[in-house]
């Protein structure tokens, strides 16, 4: 009751200590928390899209089998299916068709995919929901698009895509074989690539060699690689980020040491008073220990609040551009909030902790001398 | 409790060659439940001297004795806890805390004894009635009058009713009417049973029936009293 009491009184003086420098306080709030912002922005957009990638990719095929001519992705026959022959391992397999198309009315690029498995009629398109934003349309009405003959064709908008995974989702176009066929001039007996499923993550890197060499103009792309580089990408970019933001994040080291461990005279006096009337040095650290956390925490919450509300309804305007790389040619899409503890463990231990410290040294030195001194 | 000091010496900078001996071998005894002044010109070492019985800091050298206790060899947790129980303070600039309230300053110093909230406000309010202060109970002390702010640190002094009080030249930045009331209000005090020490070089302190002795000190020794 006495110990509950005795921090009661600690807070409400610490409280009132804080209102009585209003302007340093709110100077350092300000600029603690814009270092959270942009640092929490940059974990937080580059994790949610890491994890899509993640998600989207768990449900792709193990390995995908693209045709090699003269360096690039070609389209590969329809007869490789048999020419694959046997592979021990390979649980099913089929051919794939997809394909790129510009849309200069709204400026983006949309992924077109066949999907069989949702029987769409000729006339029939599924559109993810930020192409459905866009260009301000929704199911029943209409979406027409310019043929590689320069024909133009209106599909009706069956449904929109779940937007669980809108990184991926976001800019596809699912029509029929036909329709796909006509509008983009893939001829019968041709398909954009072939995708393998493997049940035993094992024998991937088996059956990948087996399929270069049976098909030499052929290269298998195994999902774990692309995983790998989707993480290294963006990794690398937000290492980058990272390095741009040091200038700033230097600068608040700086400005929090000043502003912390220097103490103003006004500051030492402060502490000789308290430790003349009766102040242990153990209730003068506790207090501003408590000052300097209630500061930072409440820097961390806000900055971390105000990254979240960036990143997941604001698209991360800030940082979109280095982040997202080319991907800003897509139509604008949502992330899925996510929230990793670890990260926000790491991103709470190098912002608070060190400010703490870096207030409560100079305090600590200031509070174990004899209050006769300080006041002198 | 009587207060005794045997052959004490303060050195500032010891061991630097800026050092300086405030105090030089002094030998005291203060009667408990007296009002007795340290008289002395500027740098003659009573601040000094107050500061170390009050235990706001030690003797470099000598013994200090507080009833049956010896206080020069006491670690500083133990002589937090005789300050807050024993002494009250009143500084020479009144060091109260701006920003704060009158009444949160009063306070302040019972706040790591931890005391029922509603019955040590109830104390300082009391404290403040008692001063002529209540109707500032809530006005932040830079508003203060000199006059009101030494009002103000003899409640904070008096809030865990401390057995003695020390003053350190509480006249100082006061007029001579002020000095007086001050002076009245010391002997109210001396009359509820309290121990005052006064360090002053004011005619007003040191000639005032109140004083009960005058201790006088010139370059850190006492030369009478």
């Amino acid at each position: 009751m006495g110990w509950l009491r005795r921090q009661r009184y600690l807070l409400d003086f610490i409280l009132a200590s804080l209102l009585r420098r209003k302007g340093k306080n709110l100077g350092l709030l300000l600029v603690y928390s814009l270092i959270v912002f942009m640092l929490a922005s940059v974990m937080l957009f580059t994790h949610a899209l890491k994890r899509e990638m993640g998600l989207v990719l768990q449900a792709s095929p193990e390995i995908i089998l693209q045709r090699i001519e003269a360096g690039r992705h070609a389209l590969i026959p329809e007869d490789y299916l048999q020419k694959i022959g046997r592979l021990r391992g390979v649980t099913a397999r089929k051919g794939r068709l997809w394909g790129y198309f510009y849309d200069p009315a709204v400026r983006a690029n949309y992924t077109l995919m066949v999907a069989p498995e949702r029987r769409l009629a000729d006339s029939e398109v599924i559109i993810g929901s930020a192409i459905a934003r866009t260009r301000g349309i929704g199911p029943g009405d209409y979406l027409t698009f310019r043929a590689h003959d320069g024909e133009a064709y209106s599909f009706r908008v069956r449904e929109l895509l779940a937007s669980d995974t809108e990184l991926f989702s976001a800019d596809l176009v699912l029509m029929s074989e036909r329709a796909f066929r006509i509008s983009q001039g893939v001829t019968e007996g041709w398909y954009t690539d072939i995708v393998l499923s493997v049940s035993n993550p094992l024998e991937l890197e088996k059956i990948a060699e087996k399929l270069t060499l049976r098909l030499p103009d052929t290269r298998p792309i195994l999902r774990e690689e692309i995983l790998r580089t989707y993480d290294a990408i963006f990794s690398w970019r937000q290492g980058i980020l990272f390095v741009l933001l040091l200038g700033a994040i230097l600068a608040f080291v700086i400005f929090a040491w000043d502003k912390a461990s220097g103490l103003s005279a006004e500051e030492r006096r402060e502490i000789g008073i308290l430790k003349a009337v009766g102040w242990e040095t153990g209730d003068v650290l506790r207090m501003k220990f408590w000052e300097g956390a209630i500061l930072s925490l409440m820097a961390f919450l806000l900055g971390y609040l105000l990254a979240y509300l960036h990143v997941f309804h604001a698209s991360a305007s800030l940082f979109e551009p280095v982040l997202k790389g080319w991907a800003v040619l897509y139509p604008a899409f949502r992330l899925t909030p996510v929230i990793d503890g670890l990260q926000v463990a790491t991103l709470f231990f190098f912002s608070v902790f060190p400010y703490v410290v870096a207030t409560i040294i100079p305090i600590w030195q200031v509070s174990v001398t004899d209050p006769d001194a300080v006041m002198r | 409790m009587r207060i005794v000091l045997e052959d004490v010496h303060k050195v500032f900078n010891q061991g630097r060659p800026n050092a300086h001996e405030a105090i030089r071998g002094v030998s005291l005894s203060i009667e408990p439940n007296r009002v007795t002044c340290l008289k002395g010109a500027s740098g003659s070492g009573k601040s000094t001297l107050l500061s170390m019985i009050g235990c706001l800091s030690r003797p470099t050298a000598g013994r200090i004795h507080l009833g049956e206790r010896l206080l020069s060899g006491l670690p500083e947790r133990f002589l937090t806890d005789i300050r807050r129980h024993t002494f009250g303070f009143i500084f020479q600039q009144f060091n109260l805390i701006s920003g704060l309230s009158v009444l949160e300053n009063i306070m302040l110093p019972a706040y790591p004894l931890a005391p029922d909230h509603r019955q040590l406000t109830a104390t300082a309010s009391a404290l403040l009635d008692r001063f002529g202060l209540a109707h500032k109970a809530r006005n932040p002390v830079q508003w203060l009058s000199g006059g009101e702010a030494q009002r103000v640190a003899i409640c904070r002094a008096l809030i865990n009713d401390p057995r003695i009080l020390i003053a350190d030249e509480p006249t100082a930045n006061l007029d001579t009417r002020l000095s007086r009331d001050f002076m009245e209000q010391i002997r109210r005090l001396r009359e509820s049973g309290r121990t005052v020490l006064i360090t002053s070089h004011d005619p007003v302190v040191f000639d005032s029936p109140v004083v009960e002795r005058v201790i006088e000190l010139c370059d850190g020794r006492v030369v009478g009293g």
